[in-house]
C-alpha cells in the first residue's frame, strides 16, 4: 500500500469533509429550530454558486465582492422560501413538508436552467494557486483554501450560537418551543433566522464546492451526500454534523479513489444503512420518546 | 353523502358500488377504455399506455404512502427490479408474459420486504431515507452486476407473448396494460375492505395506537411494503415490455419523486386520487410539449425553455397542491360532483 497516496487522498477527503460539515451545519440549524428536513439544500447551494457566477463572471465584479453577494443572495433565498412556502405548512405532516422542499428543489433547478442554461459552467478561479504541502503531502490549493474559508465560517457559527442573543434564542426554540414563546422569544423570527443562517452556510459551501468541481444544474445531487451526513451524525446534533461531515467526506473520497467513482455513493449509503439499523437517531442525535 | 342513502347493514357500508348510477357511469367509463384504442391515433395510444403503467405504480405507492403513511423514495428502484426480472426471464427462459409479470411483482415484493425491514426500528423520515439508500444500492446493482443486468448498456428484450400471440405494437400492449391497471386498482380497493387494509390505515393514523389495538406493526408494515412493491414490480415489468429496453438510467431517483408527486397531486390515501394524479402528471409534460410545438413558429427558441419550464411546473405543482389543495385532485373531483348532485340548487 502506498501510504503517501493514501495520505494525500485522505487529506483531500478530510478537506472536502470540512465543507460537508459546513453544509450539514446549515441543515441541522434548520432542522433543530423548525423540524423541517430540507431536501432543497443542495439546490440552494447550486443557486448561490450560480449567483456567484453571475456576479463574478457575468458582471465581472471582483470575486471577493461577488462571494459575499452570492452568499447574501443565497440566504435571502432561504428566508423567502421559509416565508412563502414553509410557513404555510406549519403543523402539517412531515411527509408533506419534505415534499414541499423537494418541489422547491425542482423549481430552483428549473429556474437555474432557465437563466443560465443546462450546460456545465466553470467558476472564475479566485483562490490562490500555489500548491499546498502539509508535511510531504500535496493538497490541491482550491480544496485547501475552500476548507480554510469554510472552517472560518464554521467557527464563527459555533461561537455565535454559543454566546450571542440570537443564538441563545435559536437554541431555546430548538429545545422547547412553547417555553421559548412564553419567555418572549419571537419564534417566527427564529424560524426565519434559522432558514437564513442555514442557507448562508449552504451558500458559502456551494460556491466553494463549485469552485473546485465545476457547476451544472445537477449540482444539487450533493444534497444526497449531505443527507447521509446528517442522518449518520444525528439530525439535531451540531457535533454530529461536524464529525459525520468529515468522516463521510473522507470515506467518499477514499472509496472514489480506490474502488472507482461508481462506488462513492454506495459506500456512504452503506454506512447510512448500518447506522440506521444500529442507531436510528444517528451517532449524536437525541433519541425521541414518543407517547400516545 | 347522498341524501336518503342511510346504510342499514355492514355489507351496505362496505360495498364498493353504492348506487346504480355509479355502476352505470363506471360501465360507461370501461366502454370508453375499450373503444379508445380503436378511435385514436398512435400518439394518444402511446399516452394511454403510459398512463396505464403510471396508474399501477402510483396505486402501489399510494398503498404505502397514502394508506400506511410510510413515505418511500424507492418506487423507481422497485420498478427497476420488476423490469429487470421481466427482461431477464424473457431473454433466458422465454416464458409468456402473465408468468413473467407475476414473477416480476413477487421479486419486487421480496426486495420490498427487505427494504422495509428497517421499519422495525426506524420510521417517518428516517425510513424514507432508508428507502433512498435502497434505491442507491439497487441502481448500483443494476449498473454493476453485468452478467445479469447487462451493466450500463442494459438489456433489450423480445415483445411480450402468450399462446403464440406477440404483443409488439402499442395497440396490442394497450390490451395488456389497461385491463391490468383496472384489475389492480380494483384489487387495491378490495384490500381496504379487509382487516389488512384497515390495519394499514390504522398504522397511518397513529402507529402506537394501532399497536395497542393489537396490530403487529412490523408484520403489517412489511405487508404494505410487499404489496406496494408488487404493484411497482408489475408496472416495471410492463415498462420493460413497453419500451423493450431496460437500462439503469430508466429508473432514476427523479422517477421515485415523480410517483410521490403523482400521489400527492392526486390525493394521498385515495385510490381515485392515485389514478387522477398518475394521469395528470403523465399528461402535463405532453401538454407542455404540444404548447412548445405550437409556440415554436413565433418564438424559435421555445424548445430550449421547455425542459426548465417542466422542472418549474413540476415543482410548482407539488408545492401548490400541498399548500392550497392538500387533498389533491380527488378533492376537486368530489367538489365538482357535490356541485352537480344538487344542481341547479345551491345547497
Amino acid at each position: 500500500m502506498d501510504w503517501l497516496f493514501f495520505g494525500e487522498i485522505s487529506l483531500a477527503g478530510l478537506a472536502m469533509g470540512g465543507l460537508y460539515a459546513l453544509i450539514a451545519l446549515g441543515f441541522v440549524i434548520i432542522y433543530k429550530a423548525t423540524r423541517v428536513i430540507n431536501f432543497a439544500i443542495g439546490e440552494i447551494m447550486m443557486f448561490a454558486a450560480y449567483l456567484f457566477l453571475a456576479f463574478a463572471g457575468g458582471m465581472e465584479l471582483s470575486p471577493w465582492i461577488a462571494l459575499p453577494l452570492a452568499v447574501i443572495g443565497g440566504s435571502i433565498l432561504g428566508g423567502v422560501i421559509e416565508k412563502t412556502m414553509i410557513r404555510p405548512m406549519l403543523g402539517e405532516s412531515p411527509i408533506s413538508v419534505v415534499m414541499v422542499t423537494i418541489g422547491i428543489g425542482s423549481i430552483l433547478v428549473g429556474l437555474v436552467e432557465f437563466i443560465w442554461t443546462a450546460d456545465p459552467q466553470l467558476l472564475p478561479s479566485f483562490l490562490p494557486r500555489e500548491p499546498v504541502f502539509i508535511g510531504p503531502l500535496y493538497l490541491a490549493p482550491k480544496i485547501a483554501y475552500g476548507f480554510l474559508i469554510g472552517s472560518a465560517l464554521l467557527i464563527i457559527y459555533l461561537l455565535y450560537f454559543r454566546f450571542s442573543r440570537g443564538g441563545v434564542a435559536l437554541r431555546a426554540t430548538a429545545s422547547d418551543q412553547a417555553a421559548a414563546y412564553s419567555m418572549g422569544i419571537n419564534v417566527r423570527r427564529v424560524f426565519n433566522m434559522a432558514w437564513v443562517f442555514g442557507s448562508l452556510a449552504a451558500s458559502l459551501a456551494g460556491v466553494l464546492v463549485a469552485a473546485t468541481g465545476g457547476l451544472s444544474p445537477q449540482f444539487g445531487i450533493i444534497g444526497l451526500s449531505v443527507l447521509v451526513v446528517v442522518i449518520v451524525g444525528g439530525l439535531d446534533s451540531i457535533l454530529g454534523a461536524l464529525v459525520a461531515g468529515v468522516f463521510i467526506g473522507w470515506l467518499e473520497t477514499v472509496a472514489g479513489a480506490y474502488l472507482g467513482g461508481e462506488y462513492r455513493m454506495p459506500a456512504t449509503f452503506l454506512v447510512l444503512a448500518v447506522i440506521l439499523v444500529i442507531r436510528p437517531y444517528g451517532l449524536f442525535g437525541t433519541h425521541e420518546i414518543e407517547r400516545v | 353523502m347522498r341524501i336518503g342513502d342511510a346504510k342499514q347493514s355492514y355489507e351496505a357500508d362496505e360495498a364498493i358500488w353504492t348506487s346504480s348510477t355509479q355502476k352505470l357511469w363506471l360501465g360507461f367509463f370501461l366502454l370508453i377504455l375499450m373503444v379508445f384504442p380503436f378511435a385514436v391515433d398512435s400518439y394518444l395510444l402511446y399516452l394511454g399506455c403510459l398512463v396505464g403503467i403510471a396508474v399501477i405504480s402510483t396505486t402501489g405507492l399510494n398503498i404505502l404512502t397514502g394508506f400506511t403513511g410510510l413515505i418511500s423514495l424507492g418506487q423507481a428502484g422497485f420498478m427497476g427490479v420488476g423490469a429487470y426480472t421481466v427482461a431477464w426471464l424473457s431473454i433466458n427462459t422465454g416464458l409468456p408474459f402473465p408468468i413473467t409479470l407475476v414473477l416480476a411483482g413477487l421479486m419486487a415484493a421480496a426486495v420490498g420486504i427487505l427494504v422495509g425491514l428497517p421499519s422495525l426500528r426506524v420510521k417517518g423520515l428516517y425510513l424514507a431515507i432508508a428507502t433512498l439508500a435502497a434505491s442507491v444500492f439497487l441502481h448500483f446493482i443494476f449498473a454493476e452486476w453485468e452478467p445479469v443486468t447487462g451493466g450500463m448498456g442494459g438489456l433489450s428484450l423480445e415483445p411480450a407473448h402468450l399462446f403464440g400471440l406477440t404483443f409488439q405494437s402499442d395497440f396490442m400492449m394497450y390490451f395488456i396494460i389497461v385491463p391490468l391497471a383496472v384489475l389492480m386498482v380494483l384489487a387495491a380497493r378490495n384490500v381496504f375492505r379487509t382487516r389488512i387494509g384497515r390495519a394499514f390505515i390504522a398504522i397511518r393514523d397513529r402507529d402506537i395506537s394501532a399497536e395497542i389495538l393489537g396490530i403487529n406493526l412490523l408484520r403489517y408494515k412489511l405487508m404494505s411494503f410487499a404489496l406496494s412493491s408488487f404493484y411497482a414490480g408489475v408496472a416495471g415489468g410492463l415498462f420493460a415490455y413497453f419500451y423493450r429496453v431496460v437500462t439503469p438510467e430508466s429508473f432514476p431517483l427523479s422517477m421515485s419523486i415523480f410517483y410521490l408527486a403523482a400521489v400527492i397531486v392526486g390525493g394521498m390515501g385515495n385510490l381515485l386520487g392515485g389514478i387522477l394524479g398518475a394521469a395528470f402528471m403523465t399528461l402535463v409534460p405532453e401538454a407542455l410539449k404540444l404548447l412548445t410545438a405550437a409556440l415554436t413558429p413565433f418564438y424559435p427558441n421555445a424548445p430550449v425553455f421547455m425542459s426548465p419550464m417542466l422542472e418549474i411546473i413540476f415543482g410548482g405543482l407539488i408545492v401548490g397542491f400541498l399548500i392550497f389543495e392538500p387533498h389533491g385532485l380527488a378533492e376537486i373531483w368530489h367538489r365538482i360532483r357535490r356541485f352537480f348532485r344538487l344542481w341547479p340548487f345551491r345547497n
